[in-house]
């Protein structure tokens, strides 16, 4: 039996998936997105003190921009460790289900577990989309290469606005140093308002914006575990009323 | 930060950073397939991300780190309402939001003082 034509196939560039990837990733409307939040996230790693190599190193591992926004801004405050790997780790919490629903697209019967821990690392929001939106269209066999491409692109681009941010945040006069700090913080407030589909994400949103900065002033240990918690526990059953209602 | 010197923000950078983050990435590998995008522990996962996330930028807002620091704490907040605003009338763009909270901080700064 011969595999179905695919009629929506991607025009891959001379047999290689991996630079298709990479080609998505640098005209995906993320890039922007991202250039602007690791622009702000690596003046604020220079503000805080944080070293060039470090804040390099941060979006390789990490490649997540809420959590490496937390870790520079919790580290940089003196936060005790655990706070921040508790902190880090719930917000982490999103990849999971990602990456589930990521792993049917890429494999193939053939496919080891190995050749998939590299997309799983490049899943992050903006990866994920492009390549739930992409791949159905690249032949089956070509998917991970091209998603890694995706993740490759997508990842330079914060690199490079990561080290372009932490120079001009040298450069910068301190009120546009200022205005930098800014930017990351209000995209993922406004990404969060645009992403709120049902009543749950509208009560955690708003529960967290008031629930965190609250905590802290009261000086509340593990103010941002307790927001999480609290926040996605209140949301939670605001959405679970709100079914018993229909 | 730089107190601490030498490779202790190294040490923590994997511990706290990369660590806790990967770990879910590793476990939706291995848990394979058998969620939905739909299914109820997604739905309290999400939430709990979205509050944490909104929470540090509440954080960030009143207890504004370095440079943000330097800002009014009303200019800030300020700020933010109306980069929301923004992307509510805006036809809902992102950017539009996004570029008008980041301008109001230093509009603000210039009309009201630093």
């Amino acid at each position: 039996m011969s595999a179905p034509p695919v009629t929506d196939a991607l025009a891959l560039p001379r047999g290689s998936a991996f630079l298709g990837g990479l080609r998505a990733g640098a005209t995906s409307v993320f890039m922007v997105v991202i250039v602007g939040s690791y622009v702000s996230i690596g003046a604020l790693a220079h503000d805080l003190g944080f070293p060039l190599l470090w804040v390099v190193l941060s979006s390789l591992l990490i490649w997540a921009a809420p959590a490496q926004l937390i870790l520079i801004s919790a580290l940089g405050a003196g936060a005790p460790p655990l706070e921040v790997a508790l902190a880090v780790g719930l917000s982490g919490m999103r990849l999971l289900p990602m990456v589930v629903a990521l792993m049917p697209l890429l494999k193939t019967p053939a496919t080891r577990a190995r050749e998939l821990v590299v997309p799983a690392h490049f899943t992050a929001i903006s990866m994920w989309i492009e390549s739930l939106r992409l791949l159905p269209k690249v032949p089956r066999a070509a998917r991970i290469p091209f998603a890694n491409g995706i993740g490759t692109s997508l990842m330079s681009g914060a690199v490079a606005a990561s080290v372009i941010g932490f120079e001009l945040a040298q450069a910068l006069p301190s009120l546009l140093v200022a205005a930098l700090l800014f930017l990351s913080p209000m995209s993922f407030l406004i990404s969060a308002v645009r992403n709120a589909r049902v009543t749950a994400d509208r009560v955690a949103l708003v529960v967290g914006l008031v629930l965190a900065p609250l905590l802290a002033w009261r000086g509340v240990e593990l103010d941002l575990m307790w927001t999480g918690l609290i926040g996605g526990g209140v949301a939670y059953a605001a959405h679970r009323f709100r079914e018993a209602l229909r | 930060m730089s107190a601490l010197g030498g490779l202790a923000p190294y040490a923590l950078l994997i511990l706290v950073g990369f660590l806790p983050n990967e770990v879910w990435r590793m476990l939706g590998m291995a848990f394979g397939r058998g969620l939905d995008e739909d299914s109820e522990i997604i739905v309290f996962a999400r939430a709990v991300t979205t509050a944490i996330l909104t929470g540090v930028v509440g954080k960030i807002t009143i207890f504004a780190p370095g440079a943000l620091a330097t800002v009014p704490v009303a200019v800030r907040i300020g700020a933010a309402a109306l980069g929301v605003a923004a992307f509510l009338l805006i036809r809902r763009s992102v950017f539009a939001g996004v570029a008008t909270a980041t301008a109001a901080i230093v509009a603000g700064v210039l009309v009201f003082g630093g």
